[in-house]
């Protein structure tokens, strides 16, 4: 990449309310470069409100080859759902 | 077969999507980069000939509706740069390569627009066929790919729209008028057509790119579908496609044309079409000219982003 030159990722709230939803990324060199470019490319048609712009650099994932191993914890879990538990018959509001 | 080359048969077999960090195939990768790059400089060079109507637009609406268009064709590069970069390659690489005439844009963009006609025909037929095309893309297997179709899509479907505008404007205007709408039909039919790429027989990528479902319906299957649409709305405009035996056949209920000049369609991606020197030159200028806002943009960002607030 030439100097300088940094690539940040775009999450835009379409309302106020909802979760910021990422839309994808803009290359810029500095924050407000970032931010002015991704309204330019995310929202030319009013599609939100309100935008974060982050270095993709900044973002951490889980390495590929781990990912069975870390997520699998959660698999045999399953009394971490409500309809794991019997209600009886007639009782309501559970 | 280990579990990743597993795990990526199985997206591709039960129609699921491919992500970045996905383990895939070299030539997967190798495919969807050239793909894509050249679908992202397509939509960049593809600024140059409307850009040349830009500032003789007839009225300030059409001058106005045609800089949103450009501008749109400018997110969809960038939106296409951004897909293709997820495969490890860098923008400036794929502009290196481009500038190399390593790698390709649609051979429609090397032919000239002569008349504020051809920005009609330009919207109606360069883009409807790109829009055949890029519907059929949503479905394809690398998922940011099919993502960015999905929205470039929806914001392009108001360009055919202006284009058949300005088409019915020009067709039902003065005789002068209609004859210039019909010398744009004229010019660009063929290659509008040839945008689909060779015929399925002699498609060198054909196989493997269906099989990987990166494409999903064959360039003469697009191509059909596209003529099919487009025909009546030639006859509804009044003018007449220019091919002495296009006929619609009751039976198929296609309508069916003549065989393509293919030696031209080689001939303009070998690079001798009428302004692909003309392009390059362009886009290599206005990159070399502003390479000094990006340099003040990396000393601005070198003095300001580092500050303690």
């Amino acid at each position: 990449m030439e100097s300088g030159d940094k690539v940040w990722e775009v999450f835009v709230q379409k309302k106020p309310g909802l979760p910021f939803k990422h839309a994808g990324n803009v290359h810029a060199y500095d924050k407000k470069m970032a931010i002015q470019n991704a309204r330019d490319l995310y929202t030319r048609r009013s599609e939100g409100r309100a935008l974060w712009v982050v270095p993709t650099e900044a973002i951490i994932s889980v390495p590929l080859g781990d990912a069975d191993a870390f997520f699998d914890p959660a698999d045999d879990k399953a009394y971490r759902h409500a309809t794991f538990y019997d209600v009886p018959d007639g009782v309501k509001h559970l | 077969m280990d579990k990743f080359e597993k795990a990526f048969n199985e997206i591709i077999e039960n129609d699921l999507k491919v992500e970045p960090r996905d383990w895939m195939p070299e030539k997967y990768r190798q495919t969807n980069i050239r793909q894509i790059s050249q679908h992202a400089h397509s939509e960049i060079i593809g600024m140059q000939p409307e850009g040349n109507w830009l500032l003789r637009a007839p009225s300030l609406r059409a001058k106005q509706v045609l800089l949103a268009k450009i501008q749109d064709e400018a997110g969809h590069g960038l939106y296409l740069y951004s897909v293709a970069e997820t495969l490890g390659i860098s923008r400036q690489e794929m502009i290196q390569q481009l500038h190399e005439g390593k790698a390709k844009y649609s051979s429609i963009f090397n032919y000239p627009t002569h008349t504020w006609a051809d920005m009609g025909a330009v919207g109606w037929l360069v883009d409807g066929a790109a829009i055949v095309n890029q519907v059929s893309l949503q479905r394809t297997s690398y998922g940011p790919y099919s993502r960015a179709m999905v929205r470039i899509c929806k914001e392009e479907s108001f360009h055919q729209r202006q284009g058949y505008e300005i088409m019915c404007q020009m067709a039902f205007g003065t005789p002068e008028q209609k004859e210039m709408a019909q010398d744009a039909l004229n010019r660009f039919w063929e290659p509008a057509l040839m945008m689909f790429g060779p015929h399925d027989a002699d498609s060198i990528h054909k196989n493997e790119s269906m099989n990987w479902k990166i494409k999903r319906e064959s360039n003469d299957h697009l191509r059909q579908r596209f003529i099919d649409r487009t025909v009546p709305q030639a006859h509804y405009l009044g003018l007449e496609i220019p091919d002495p035996n296009l006929s619609y056949n009751e039976a198929t209920e296609h309508w069916e044309t003549s065989p393509f000049n293919w030696e031209e369609f080689w001939n303009v991606i070998k690079g001798n079409g009428p302004c692909n020197q003309e392009r390059i030159d362009h886009h290599i200028k206005a990159h070399n000219d502003n390479k000094w806002v990006r340099e003040a943009a990396a000393a601005y960002a070198e003095k300001t982003e580092n500050k303690v607030a």
